[in-house]
């Protein structure tokens, strides 16, 4: 063979090429590898306890009659912070996009960016120590005064560390996200769109209505899921702030628990069998923030074509 | 009535039937001044008055423009209105947040506060402090070594699979089978809750080094689950938008395609890049969940990741305030809670300013 260097030269650069594009794939599927055992690794620790006689279990109960407690809990803690954080983030959103002077607005969402940063451990002591003392008050007048209705029965909490409570500041924290995330949708609403809205004589009410939100549904939607997946596997807040205790319907005494933050009370003292129960609350847990984020995803998917959301 | 004849006088049609500026003013200081009247009467306090008034405020300000502009004219005014009490309604809870942090975090800390362990505080030592006999003892240094040290690993440990993941989806992958399971499974990742993940580190290690086994690094590879997809689409999204231009030139001059990935196209994405990955720190440094079922808590300096359990400064502000150091005076722990709180605000602060700035910094010149 000649000795040409266009067709000889390359053995030392081939050599990277594939050890380049080896290691980039190795990395890729070791994602799929982690997550993989992920999955295996909560059902293999699960099994004893998914199995177990209902005897040797905490309590006495059967593991899903447990599971079935804590579920309920997290889906009440995730449903009160839902329920406060929505409208208001969705209004903060609209608020920063449409209606503050531009030049706040820019710094506005800064300030939210980085109050979604905050650790959701600072929240959790911020909702102990300031939070539950200052709401005792609401809670007794609420005893006393709308006792009748089953969430609201008395005797309210002394120490103000009840469901509500927790729920407000699982609000607090998932607010900064929806707000972020719902913000950058409303920026993304075609220009022409609101300008033909107002050029037709709406008032601004009208042109958010009839051009932003039909634009950003599906965009909101999946803030508000994306949200709720947080919400539903935020542990330090519920941990610090829940005084918790058997399953009840009033959310001003205290009582219920969630799953990630009995995880976390439980864990670092937990051995053999309750160790494993737990794990198995980590994989239904699990479970659910995956069925939560794939409708988000679904959701935005769906609306692709038609929307900023993606 | 003052009002609709002014408007009248100036007789322009374009003008007419409009409240002038200083309406919703007029309207909120009369809000103010009714509500504060009315709770005279019932006992004042500021909460109630600030409610009311608001209150007020929103249905009078829709009453007047419904009559002198009409329904649709009070319809915007009333949404306004929604939209800025909405702001009002969210700046409370986060106002309190940032203030009780500086208040309480300033008045627990100090330079002995950073250099100092919590060896030897014990219940005895708090019931001191609260006593006003010695002042407040004990510190963050082993937590802000473990949380470095944890950190660390986490990004020693993420950094280059999720870089290099980026790089197989964006310059490799090419949309084939691989790198679609890839992005779908990244997606999934992002929302694995933290706890989740420290569950899964744990019960890794419980099978390669033993059940119970609990270390820094337990804790670094929980983390890294969660800042793996962080790092992996901010990278993909960075990589993404380098001109194909720039690859095809490096082609044309015969480069081979890893020397072009690493000297042109990182390169020119390396500000983007640089800015996500500290991003992605900035949101792990803060996980609490994972290290307290992965790496333990201790009140004394540990720096190997390998062996023996590990404080962490979230960790230290949950059994702060969990587990007061003296039961009967919680008041010394809690002080210390919000002094490690502050810190670690801080240090979140500046890892999120740190990337904006990277940004700026290592942004591509563009020559112009």
């Amino acid at each position: 063979m000649s000795s040409n260097a266009l067709t000889e030269s390359g053995s030392a650069g081939r050599a990277g090429d594939k050890i380049f594009s080896t290691a980039a794939m190795v990395a890729g599927s070791l994602i799929l590898f982690v997550l993989f055992c992920v999955a295996v690794f909560l059902v293999k620790e699960s099994i004893p306890a998914l199995t177990a006689d209902p005897a040797d279990l905490k309590g006495g109960v059967s593991f899903f009659t447990h599971i079935g407690a804590l579920i309920i809990g997290t889906l009440i803690a995730a449903a009160i912070a839902l329920l406060l954080a929505t409208p208001v983030a969705v209004g903060v959103a609209l608020f920063i996009s449409h209606y503050a002077p531009r030049r706040l607005a820019q710094g506005l969402g800064y300030v939210v960016d980085l109050l979604a940063a905050i650790p959701s451990v600072i929240y959790g002591a911020w909702g102990v120590t300031v939070l539950a003392p200052a709401l005792v008050p609401t809670y007794v007048w609420l005893a006393e005064n709308a006792g009748w209705i089953p969430l609201f029965t008395g005797p309210a909490s002394a120490t103000g560390k009840t469901m509500l409570t927790a729920g407000i500041v699982l609000a607090v924290m998932i607010m900064p996200i929806i707000t972020s995330l719902s913000r950058e949708i409303f920026l993304q609403t075609p220009k022409l769109h609101e300008e033909a809205a107002l050029a037709l004589g709406a008032t601004r009410w009208e042109m958010v209505r009839m051009a932003v939100l039909p634009f950003a549904r599906p965009g909101i939607v999946s803030a508000v899921m994306l949200g709720l997946g947080r919400a539903l596997g935020e542990t330090m807040a519920i941990a610090l702030v829940l005084s918790s205790g058997p399953m009840i319907a009033s959310l001003i005494q205290s009582g219920n628990q969630t799953i990630a933050a009995e995880i976390a009370l439980a864990f670092p003292e937990s051995s053999g069998l309750q160790t494993n129960a737990l794990f198995a609350a980590g994989l239904v847990l699990f479970i659910i923030t995956l069925a939560v984020n794939m409708v988000a995803r679904w959701i935005v998917a769906r609306h692709k074509e038609f929307s900023g959301a993606n | 009535m003052t009002v609709t004849t002014e408007v009248r006088s100036r007789r322009s049609a374009l003008t007419r039937n409009k409240l002038p500026n200083w309406a919703p003013w007029a309207v909120a200081a009369g809000a103010l001044v009714v509500s504060a009247a009315l709770l005279a009467l019932a006992g004042f306090n500021v909460w109630g008055w600030a409610v009311l008034a608001a209150v007020l405020f929103v249905a009078a300000n829709w009453a007047v423009s419904f009559a002198v502009e009409g329904a649709r004219k009070a319809a915007d005014r009333f949404a306004t209105s929604l939209m800025f009490g909405a702001f009002i309604v969210a700046l409370v809870p986060l106002v309190s947040v940032i203030w009780t942090v500086l208040a309480n975090g300033i008045a627990g800390f100090s330079l002995d506060f950073l250099t100092s362990d919590m060896q030897g505080v014990r219940g005895r030592v708090d019931n001191a402090t609260a006593a006003g006999e010695s002042p407040l003892m004990g510190g963050i240094a082993h937590a802000l070594a473990g949380t470095f040290l944890i950190t660390l690993w986490a990004s020693i440990i993420s950094i280059p699979i999720g870089l290099l993941t980026a790089i197989y989806l964006v310059e490799y992958g090419r949309g084939g089978r691989l790198s679609r399971a890839i992005t779908f499974f990244v997606d999934v990742m992002t929302g694995i809750p933290s706890i989740v993940a420290g569950l899964f580190a744990a019960g890794l290690f419980a099978v390669i080094a033993g059940p119970g086994f609990k270390a820094g690094i337990v804790g670094a590879v929980a983390l890294s689950v969660l800042m793996i997809p962080v790092v992996v689409r901010s990278s993909e999204e960075m990589l993404k938008i380098v001109p194909n231009e720039l690859r095809e030139a490096s082609y044309a001059l015969g480069v081979r395609k890893w020397r072009t990935i690493v000297k042109v196209v990182i390169p020119t994405a390396i500000s983007g890049i640089a800015s996500g990955v500290t991003i992605a720190i900035a949101r792990v440094i803060g996980e609490t969940a994972p290290l307290i079922v992965t790496a333990g808590f201790v009140t004394r300096m540990n720096t190997n990741v390998f062996s023996d359990w590990m404080a962490s400064l979230p960790a230290f502000i949950y059994y702060q305030i969990l587990n007061p150091t003296s039961p009967t005076n919680p008041e010394p722990s809690t002080l210390r809670a919000w002094a490690a709180a502050l810190v670690l605000i801080v240090l979140v602060m500046l890892l999120n300013l740190g990337a904006r700035l990277i940004a700026r910094i290592f942004a591509p010149k563009t020559g112009r």
